[in-house]
């Protein structure tokens, strides 16, 4: 009996915690929490999808209206549901609370609403984006995107903009979350850069031209959920599903800094370096630029072991079986030859001219576009 | 003639200045106000009066005065919104260029039941010129003792600063206005936190339109029990309407709510009726945000009853028959004008308008304008208009701030009131681009109701 009653004297010692029923499940939370989190504690399919809230961050979320739910009852003292959709992300819990999220069609409505306006200027290039295969858009459409879009009309585009030497800046492809914006604000030293422009004119922006180059702004491109942001020295080299992802860690010099990261390696080659995230996209801790950038060798780091990635992401597809660079089947069809190289298709082909810009050409092109 | 209580003394010559204003009356109820009530005072003969928030919520304003936090030794702000962006709305502007003295009165009595020693005045850019005629009253009114320290003796202090907005209607959206007051982008913040407990520099904030604070005045004055005989029912006192559109006499009019809309439009007191004796088609009764209503519907409600000029009667069946008396921008339409090029000329305002925060309204608004386009400019097809139901259906209710909704509802309205017109405009695309529908149908009797067949 004693241990029970200690028990009892510890349990009345907490926090009273909040009763919240989410989609029928119940789940009991510290007060204070807000749905989205009380949904995470659950898990699983009812939790609402996040493209703009980042739980490091302080004051994000409210602005992508994707995690909207159904409160369908107030709380125990005020029963009443509450007028329109909440963001789960900004709004507290209640005791005895009940909030619908995919049992209600309403919502589920509202979002496929809300997915629809965020591909609407999007521009879709998957195919050519780095961050394909982990691009929370991506995923997002894939759950709850039409099969096609409605809008007629042309989207709106942006020049591409390099925003210091490691971060190029995709303004097409942005949704507008302000992450990389609360994440220079709260990380960084200066924030040099934020939202430009009003309505679907907006952009991320710095004032003018400046470079951003503080000691963490790398983070930026974690915390992006799109293409937006990306590594230059990552864009290009390679898909992310092509990649083998380790845990690593290195004594990193600044005292911010946790070192321990994710190595995106093939054989032994590091293409890039980012934070640890967990199942929801959330890095645990920020890196320093110094380990994101600069440590691109093998032997820079310590390899814990294989990273765990979740089994309906594209990049578990990857196994770890090929750990050495694949050998080059070239030489050995060869007998030992080297390959050499016998012409240059651009100097030989009367097609591939490079003065000739293919977007230029009205219509499909033509070979009379090539004799002018 | 209707009774008057915030332009009564309008056409006095010189009422701007101080002089005038106090020898015909001014600044007794700040007096009555400091002197006697007291803040409690002031408070309860607001919470009497029934005065309802002016923007165009229609909040009833001693509520929301009650509902601020004291906690000790932070600060308390009031702040006035003068942001009065919304088209057809032009109200505030004529009480601030012609009286400004009344809205500092107000202003002083407000801050005063407040307990607010700093008072904001946030004007809209565009408004260039009154800035200037604001802060001479406030110099003047500052030289008599009725602003500084130690207003006329009673220890209470008060400072009023004009801020001028850089021209973005969301800044007339209350958090909005309070982050642009704070020097930062005008994004409005998601609540809660409301501003009556963390608003302006995270201090408790009351934020109240020009017409509603410059109302206190008259309250304070006969008192609250008289004001509340003015109006009818839940709609109490005075309201500026700034009437506009295909009217005879368009301008600013302060008529007490116990008329009917079809007297406000005909009266040769107020609008004096249609220009070039044409007929009403559609009418917008409290500025572009609230919904089209077409002539049959505007003057007599879906039950029949005589629409009158209240809240409750212009609310009167909901969105589906009624609309809203808003901020009080009366934009009348005759029977040459085309709804759906007015529609666009919305939608086109609430695309540029809309702050680009959250994904519904920054894309929504945008789509709509150019569906509205290609109706408009007879490129339109028929799914357009279904589609547009669409997108307006999924901006409602889902954004941060009310703009979404705003944007939303006069593209609702008018699909659900003036369908046939959306139709012939994608029907017949080249005459829709040389002539307009008409007046249609649209100011018939409506029908009566039919009981269902047993």
């Amino acid at each position: 009996m004693l241990p029970a009653s200690t028990k009892d004297i510890k349990m009345a010692e907490e926090i009273k915690l909040f009763k919240v029923k989410i989609d029928n499940i119940s789940v009991e939370v510290e007060p204070g929490t807000t749905i989205l989190n009380a949904a995470r504690k659950i898990g699983g399919e009812v939790v609402p999808p996040a493209m703009c809230y980042y739980s490091k961050l302080q004051g994000s979320g409210g602005k992508c209206r994707t995690c909207l739910v159904k409160v369908s009852k107030g709380s125990d003292a005020d029963p009443r549901p509450m007028p329109k959709l909440v963001a789960s992300c900004r709004t507290t819990v209640m005791d005895g609370m009940e909030v619908a999220n995919i049992t209600s069609p309403e919502v589920l409505d509202a979002r496929k609403g809300v997915v629809e306006f965020l591909l609407l200027n999007h521009p879709l290039d998957c195919p050519v984006c780095d961050q394909a295969g982990e691009c929370h858009l991506q995923d997002l459409s894939y759950e709850h995107g039409a099969d096609s879009t409605r809008y007629e009309f042309k989207r709106r585009t942006f020049d591409k903009v390099d925003l210091g030497d490691h971060i190029k800046l995709h303004m097409t492809r942005c949704i507008l979350c302000y992450r990389c914006v609360y994440t220079a604000d709260q990380l960084t030293e200066k924030r040099e850069h934020g939202i430009l422009g009003r309505g679907d004119a907006s952009e991320i922006s710095t004032y003018i031209s400046q470079s951003l180059d503080n000691d963490f702004i790398g983070n930026v491109i974690d915390v992006c959920p799109v293409g937006a942001l990306t590594d230059q020295t990552f864009r290009f080299k390679n898909r992310v599903w092509f990649l083998k992802p380790v845990d690593a860690h290195r004594d990193c010099e600044n005292p911010k800094c946790c070192g321990k990261t994710v190595l995106w390696m093939r054989g032994d080659e590091v293409f890039r370096v980012t934070a640890r995230k967990d199942k929801y996209g959330e890095v645990e801790a920020f890196i320093c630029d110094t380990c994101r950038f600069d440590k691109k060798e093998a032997k820079d780091w310590i390899i814990e072991g294989p990273r765990k990635i979740e089994r309906n992401s594209v990049i578990s597809q990857g196994h770890y079986v090929n750990t050495v660079k694949p050998k080059d089947p070239l030489v050995d069809v060869l007998d030992g030859r080297q390959p050499k190289l016998l012409f240059d298709i651009h100097s030989e082909s009367k097609v591939n001219r490079p003065d000739i810009d293919l977007s230029k050409i009205n219509g499909p092109a033509h070979s009379d576009d090539f004799k002018k | 003639m209707g009774r008057k209580l915030l332009l009564d003394k309008a056409h006095i010559e010189g009422i701007r200045y101080y002089d005038t204003y106090r020898s015909n009356g001014g600044y007794a109820a700040a007096e009555k106000a400091l002197k006697t009530l007291g803040p409690d005072g002031v408070l309860d003969e607001v919470k009497k009066s029934g005065l309802r928030g002016r923007g165009g919520a229609g909040f009833p304003t001693g509520l929301k005065w009650s509902f601020i936090a004291k906690p000790e030794g932070v600060p308390r702000y009031l702040v006035c919104n003068a942001d009065e962006s919304e088209p057809g709305t032009f109200k505030d502007r004529y009480l601030m260029e012609f009286i400004p003295h009344l809205l500092i009165e107000g202003l002083l009595i407000s801050s005063f039941a407040l307990g607010a020693n700093s008072c904001y005045i946030y004007i809209r850019g565009e408004y260039a010129w009154i800035p200037d005629i604001l802060e001479q009253a406030i110099a003047e009114a500052k030289n008599k003792g009725w602003l500084g320290k130690n207003i006329q003796g009673t220890g209470f202090d008060l400072e009023i600063y004009v801020q001028r907005g850089a021209g973005a209607y969301i800044c007339g959206e209350e958090t909005a206005l309070i982050e642009s007051l704070e020097g930062k982008r005008g994004n409005p913040r998601i609540k809660p936190p409301f501003p009556a407990v963390k608003g302006l520099w995270q201090s408790p904030t009351v934020v109240n339109n020009v017409e509603t604070l410059a109302a206190v005045v008259p309250i304070i004055n006969i008192g609250g029990d008289e004001y509340i005989k003015y109006g009818t029912g839940k709609s109490t006192g005075t309201k500026l309407i700034s009437a506009c559109g295909n009217i005879n006499k368009p301008g600013v009019y302060e008529i007490e709510m116990n008329i009917s809309v079809e007297e406000f439009i005909y009266s040769d007191e107020y609008c004096g009726g249609i220009k070039n004796n044409k007929r009403l088609k559609a009418c917008i009764p409290g500025g572009s945000s609230v919904p089209v209503l077409p002539a049959n519907l505007l003057l007599k409600t879906a039950k029949g009853e005589t629409r009158m000029m209240t809240y409750e009667s212009l609310a009167d069946g909901g969105f589906a028959t009624g609309s809203m008396l808003g901020s009080g921008g009366f934009i009348v339409m005759d029977e040459d004008q085309c709804i759906v090029r007015n529609t666009l000329t919305f939608a086109r305002f609430y695309h540029h308008e809309s702050c680009g925060q959250c994904s519904p309204c920054r894309e929504g608004t945008g789509w709509m304008k150019k569906v509205l386009q290609n109706i408009e400019y007879g490129k339109g097809k028929m799914s357009d208009i279904d589609l547009l139901w669409d997108i307006q259906r999924k901006i409602e209710g889902n954004t941060i701030c009310p703009l979404g909704d705003a944007a939303a509802w006069p593209v609702a309205a008018a699909i659900r009131h003036f369908r046939d017109e959306f139709e012939w405009h994608v029907a017949n695309p080249q005459e829709s681009q040389t002539r307009n529908f008409g007046l249609a149908h649209y100011a018939d009797p409506l029908p009566a109701p039919t009981p269902a067949a047993v």
